[in-house]
Parts: structure tokens; sequence; C-alpha cells
């Protein structure tokens, strides 16, 4: 397929398309963290994680709507507003849900998951009845469209790397929060060993709450930055959950690094095979691979060694 | 008026009385029966066989899904079919009956298609239905319409290769889009090599199937063909192939919200429609999907239907303006819109040459039967039940309309087995 082409044409498809695979990474760790903790240290699977992020994605399009008719000098900076606004939104939602919902579910995993997809069925309703059947556009800055034109083939999206920038400050920011900060060592006890962190006197409800909230502010950060990529509308979220939990998975359910790793394998496979097949056929093969390293490492790539 | 007579006629002849009484009740009935005919004819005459028709009301079905993935698409086609009713109502109805409509939600679910159907048929005993939308919930429902030989007015554009004698198709088939978009491509554009690009299920697979044929007879090339599954939001490799490839024209059948994430990273990418390197030519971007990909993201594409808000004739005008004021200013509509609307005129038009609501006899009188009012123009039916009608190529402007650049002399004769492109 590379009949023809100067060595300088392949040398920038290869390094766009590097790129793709990168800003595929981006999107995957941006999606899979929130669940990631809230699978990982809570083992409470949450299958309304795509509506979180939609509902982030909502918030962001409010913002822009406000910031257009009442503020418009400062559209160019909305973005970093709404996603702040969708933290704390989505992390309110979360804490309310795990109070009302979550709480009582513990130990019954299989019961959160069906609870926890009724509660995405009545999110996406919600906002079908809120915001209407059909999709939204979210309008952009100037700024963040286009591309920087970095030679004369490649062109670098805008848009591409500033989700890259925002996945790894969250990956990092996380992992500040979970190993170098003492509410991060709290979460790792009582998920080490329940019973023995409570007796040392740590609110473990508390801790529970703190980190489902977690969970969904950073769903609610990821869904503000997806309006950039991709489609806002009460059933967007489906689009995610498949690669989200295939990441979270693969990548062991109790480790953050774990997660990352997952997320980097999968993205360099799938866009790399996407650029040489056909986007179903890398879709299979990717998930073909996955399933057969899984039959041999049933906890994933990297497990969290407990004494059970 | 069949009921008297017959009671009359039972009767011993040897009883004067009730010999007499019958003969007037006779005489009046004939009376009340050539009073009333001028206007509504009655009931027993125009249905036969146990449809929910009444001297001054008929039942028909409203089939969409209005919750569910599936609701962003049909909810205008909804919209459509109950302006439809009310204007036909406003009218004086359908043989002097006014229309009553039922309305299920499918819920994006195919076998509640189905489920939904059956209730409309045997429970409402409907005239008629409108609905469906997406091909996977047609052929769920189609065992049932041929069962208890209903009527499906079917609004979208799909795929072809299906003919029942319980459905007529209000959409184009594949080949009505297909064929006059790649002609004008390659006549007005220049267009030498095509990029065909689709989600993958049955609808932009056959169409691109027609297209390639239809290439490869012009003696032209296609240099890729991709499929992505339903809902895929990274276009990031397809779009370097596509740059590496250099097609003329990328030939896109993509739906759903994988519309909004392939139009937004093309532009991402640095690609401007507007240039025309490559031209994009869709057919499945109506002036509803715009709305949720942003004006901005498509501005400069072209898309090959029959139908855009924007065309320029008195009859789309009413039909805007009535849409507009009975749902809202805000409102758009697309190509599948109007087919939609084009369902419950037809079947008035048919159900009045029949002088009867019977399935039966409708069917026999469809070929033919022409809407001189539609908002595209003026559709026929055809007799395979599709609709003979226009192709124009619209192209996108930034505030999310299409402005109309050509449109086919001719109407386009509906081919639902294209033969040699199978």
């Amino acid at each position: 397929m590379f009949d023809g082409y100067t060595t300088s044409e392949l040398m920038s498809i290869f390094a766009m398309q590097g790129f793709a695979g990168l800003s595929l990474f981006s999107v995957f760790v941006l999606m899979a963290l929130g669940l990631a903790i809230i699978f990982g240290q809570m083992g409470v699977i949450n299958m309304a994680h795509g509506e979180f992020m939609i509902l982030g994605a909502y918030t962001t399009y409010l913002t822009s709507g406000f910031f257009q008719s009442y503020m418009p000098s400062l559209f160019g900076g909305y973005f970093f507003i709404a996603m702040i606004l969708a933290f704390l939104i989505c992390a309110a939602l979360g804490a309310l849900i795990e109070w009302l919902m979550i709480r009582h579910l513990y130990h019954r995993p299989l019961d959160t998951l069906l609870a926890t997809w009724g509660l995405s069925l009545i999110m996406q309703q919600a906002y079908r009845s809120i915001f209407g059947a059909r999709e939204v556009g979210v309008e952009l800055p100037e700024w963040m469209m286009g591309a920087i034109q970095v030679t004369d083939l490649v062109e670098l999206p805008i848009n591409g790397l500033f989700v890259m920038i925002i996945a790894l400050s969250i990956a990092l920011g996380v992992y500040l929060l979970m190993y170098r900060s003492s509410w991060g060592k709290k979460v790792r006890a009582v998920v080490q060993n329940r019973p023995m962190a409570e007796a040392v006197g740590i609110n473990s409800a508390g801790v529970d709450r703190m980190t489902f909230a977690l969970g969904c502010g950073i769903a609610g950060i990821a869904g503000a930055a997806f309006t950039m990529i991709g489609s806002t509308g009460p059933s967007s979220g489906q689009a995610y959950i498949v690669d989200t939990f295939l990441v979270v998975v693969f990548g062991g359910a109790q480790s953050l690094i774990g997660t990352i790793v997952s997320a980097f394998g999968i993205s360099q496979a799938q866009s790399t095979m996407e650029f040489f097949l056909s986007g179903s056929m890398a879709k299979v093969l990717t998930l073909l691979v996955v399933v057969g390293i899984l039959m041999l490492r049933p906890e994933g790539l990297m497990a969290l060694k407990v004494r059970r | 008026m069949g009921t008297t007579t017959t009671a009359a006629g039972r009767r011993p002849l040897g009883k004067g009385i009730g010999l007499r009484k019958s003969l007037a009740t006779l005489a009046a009935s004939i009376m009340l029966a050539t009073s009333v005919q001028a206007a509504v004819p009655p009931t027993e005459e125009v249905n036969t066989t146990g449809l929910a028709v009444t001297d001054d009301s008929v039942k028909v079905g409203i089939l969409h899904s209005i919750t569910g993935t599936m609701a962003i698409s049909e909810i205008g086609s909804v919209q459509a079919e109950k302006l439809a009713i009310q204007q036909i109502n406003e009218s004086g109805g359908v043989l002097g009956r006014q229309i009553e409509f039922v309305q299920e939600d499918g819920a994006s679910d195919w076998p509640t298609f189905a489920e939904k159907t059956r209730k409309l048929l045997r429970q409402d005993d409907v005239a008629a239905i409108f609905g469906c939308w997406t091909s996977a919930s047609r052929k769920a429902v189609l065992p049932v319409m041929e069962q208890y030989n209903g009527m499906l007015y079917y609004p979208t554009f799909y795929e072809g290769l299906e003919q029942s004698p319980n459905v007529i198709y209000t959409g184009q088939e594949a080949t009505q889009q297909i064929l006059a978009g790649i002609d004008w491509a390659v006549k007005e554009k220049g267009a030498k090599s095509f990029y065909l690009l689709g989600s993958d299920y049955i609808w932009p697979r056959t169409s691109n199937k027609i297209a390639r044929k239809h290439i490869d007879k012009l003696g032209l090339k296609v240099v890729g063909e991709e499929y992505y599954p339903l809902g895929h939001t990274q276009f990031n490799s397809v779009i370097n192939k596509i740059k590496l490839k250099k097609p003329d024209v990328i030939f896109a059948s993509v739906v759903g919200g994988s519309n909004v994430a392939f139009y937004k990273q093309m532009k991402a990418a640095g690609v401007d429609f507007t240039e025309e390197k490559p031209l994009l030519l869709t057919i499945s971007v109506t002036e509803d999907e715009i709305r949720g990909i942003g004006g901005e993201n498509v501005e400069g594409i072209y898309a090959s239907m029959k139908y855009f808000q924007s065309l320029d004739n008195p009859n789309n005008k009413d039909f805007v303006a009535a849409f507009k004021e009975a749902y809202g200013d805000d409102m758009v509509i697309g190509d599948v819109t109007q087919a939609a609307y084009l369902g419950p005129w037809l079947w008035k038009f048919a159900v009045e040459k029949a002088g009867s609501f019977d399935i039966d006899k409708i069917r026999e009188v469809f070929a033919g039967i022409e809407f001189n009012k539609a908002p595209e123009g003026y559709v026929r039916i055809h007799e395979n039940h599709h609709l003979w009608s226009k192709t124009r190529i619209g192209r996108a402007k930034t505030d999310g309309q299409y402005d109309v650049v050509y449109e086919t002399q001719e109407l386009m004769e509906p081919d639902p087995f294209p033969e040699g492109y199978q």
C-alpha cells in the first residue's frame, strides 16, 4: 500500500499515525480512570459511568450557552470553567447516588451491576426529557479548533493535544491523591482490609462515598473533554462504556498503573491495526487479543497482591 | 343501509303492518343514504373488513421510537405525520371522516415494534400505520403486516432489495440517492477517485456496493472502502489513510453519534471541506444531524438527498411555515421528516381514489397516485410501491442549512432490485 510515496511522505504519515495512537491512549485513560477508581477500590461495577460522562458533556453545553449569551468576551476560556463545574456536579451527584443506592449494595457486586444499569437508563431518559432526544452541538472557542501545522504534511489536531494534556494531568493528580496523601492511604487501607481499617479508626463509609464521588467527578471531566471529539446526546455514553470496561478489566481491576498500561496497549494495537486493516476488523482483532490474554491471566495485566 | 334491507327482506310477507313498516323504513333509509352520500359514503361500503372506521372518524396508527437511541431520528417523523394528519382533518378529512391516531412507542427495540404492530392491527384495527425508521425495525414489522394484511407507510431512505405488498416506501431506495450523486460528482466536479466510508451495517454496505459498481462502470477508481462499528468515536486512523490516498471524493454513509465524532475530527485534522480537497459527498447527513454535529464542522460538504429544507418552491414554503408554527421556530426539517409527511397524504389520496378504506382495494389503486403539493415538489407512486422523485445535491452552510446546487431534470425511477448492482 506504500507504492509511489516518497520517504518524507511516509515519515509524516507515520508521525501522524503515532499521534493518533497517543491521542486514542489519552482518550482511553480519561474514560477509564474514573471507572478504575470505583471498580478497583470499591468493587462496584458502575454501569452508569457513561451517563456520568454525558452529564459532564451537558454541563459543558450549558456553560458554553451561558457564556455566549452573557459573557461573550470571555468565551475563549469557558472550557476550563466548564470542566470544573462538570467535576463538581458529577461528584455531587455521585455522592448522592452512593448514599441513596450503592451503600446498601456493598458485598453484592452483581446487584450493583443491575442497580447502576437501571440508574443509567433513568439518567438517559432524564436527559431525553430535559435536553430533547436530539444531540446537541457544543460550540468550541476558536483557538481549540484546527490543527498545528508542523511540516507540510504533518498536522497535529489541537483538541487532540488538549485531551492529552488533560488526561496526563488527571492521571498525575489521581496518582498524587492515592499514593502521596493521607486520604489515599485510607482508601488503600480500606481496600486491603476493611475490618482492620475500621478498627484503627478509619471512617470507611465516608471513604467509600468520597471515592465514588471522585470517580464520578473524573467521569464528568472526561465527558467535558469529549465534547471536542464526540457527540453529546442522551445515549452517547453507551459508545464509551464497552471500551472503558475493556481497559479496566484488561489492566487488572485494582491497579491504576495497570489501567494506564492497558490503555496504552489497547490504543496502540487498535490504532495500528485500523491503519492496516478496516475499522471493524481492527476492533475484532483487538478484542480477540484481549480475550486471549485474559484467558491466560484472568486477573488482568497487573494484579495487586493481596492475601485473601 | 345494508342491514335494514336484509332485515326487511327476511320478514314474513303476510303481515301487512310489518310489511308496510319495513317498506317505510327501507324508503327512509334510502332517502337518508342518498342525502348523506353527497358528503360521506356509508361506513358499510367503505369498510368491509372490520377496520376502525365509523361514520365520522377513522383510526390510524403512528409507530416510532420516542424513547431509546433512535428517538433522536424518529421524533421528526412523528411530528411530520401528526402535522399532515392535522392538515388533512382541517381540510375535511378522508372520505368525510376525521382521522384519529393511536401512537405507540417502538422504544428503539425491534421486537417491541412487531408487538406494537400486532396491537395496532388486531386490537385497534387501524386503517394504516405510519412508522418505523431503521431497516431492522421494518424487517421486524414486515411479517406481522403481511399476516394481518396491514399497510405501512415507511419514511426512511433505505437500502432497497425489498418490495412488500403491505408497505409503501415514501423515502428513496438506494439507487435513487447514490447514482445521481456520483454522476454529479463525476460530471460537475471531475471526480476520478473515491473513498467509501460507512458505519458497519446493512444500509452503508449495500449503498457502497451499489456505489462501487457504478464507479467501476464509469471506469473510475475506488481507492478505499472502510466500515466502522456503530457508535465508533475515533476516526484519526482513517483520516490519516484518507490523507495518504488523496481521493477526489469521500463518499460517506456514517450514521448516528459517529457522525459527530467523524466531522469534528476531520475539522480538527485540518481538513477544510470548503476547499473540496477532497470533496465530501454524504448520503446520511440531513439538517437534523447537522444540529448535533455543529454547522461549523460540516461547512462545504455535499449531500445527496431528495429534500432540503431550503428548497425554493411554494409547497415547501407552506410546509416549513406550518411545521415551524406547530413545533417552534428552531425546528429543522430533514429529508426523512419530509418523507414522513407524505405518508398520510398518499394514504388519503389512495383511499379516496379507491372509495374505500379496505387494504386490498387501496392496493389496487396505488400505482400512479400523485401528490402535487408535496414539499419536495411532486411525487408519484410507482407500481413497485416506491416513489418517483427527484434527487438533489445540497451544500452545507455554517447555519446548518443546505444550498441546493443541483437537481435531476427528471424524476428518478425507483429501482429496488437494480440489475447488475447486486
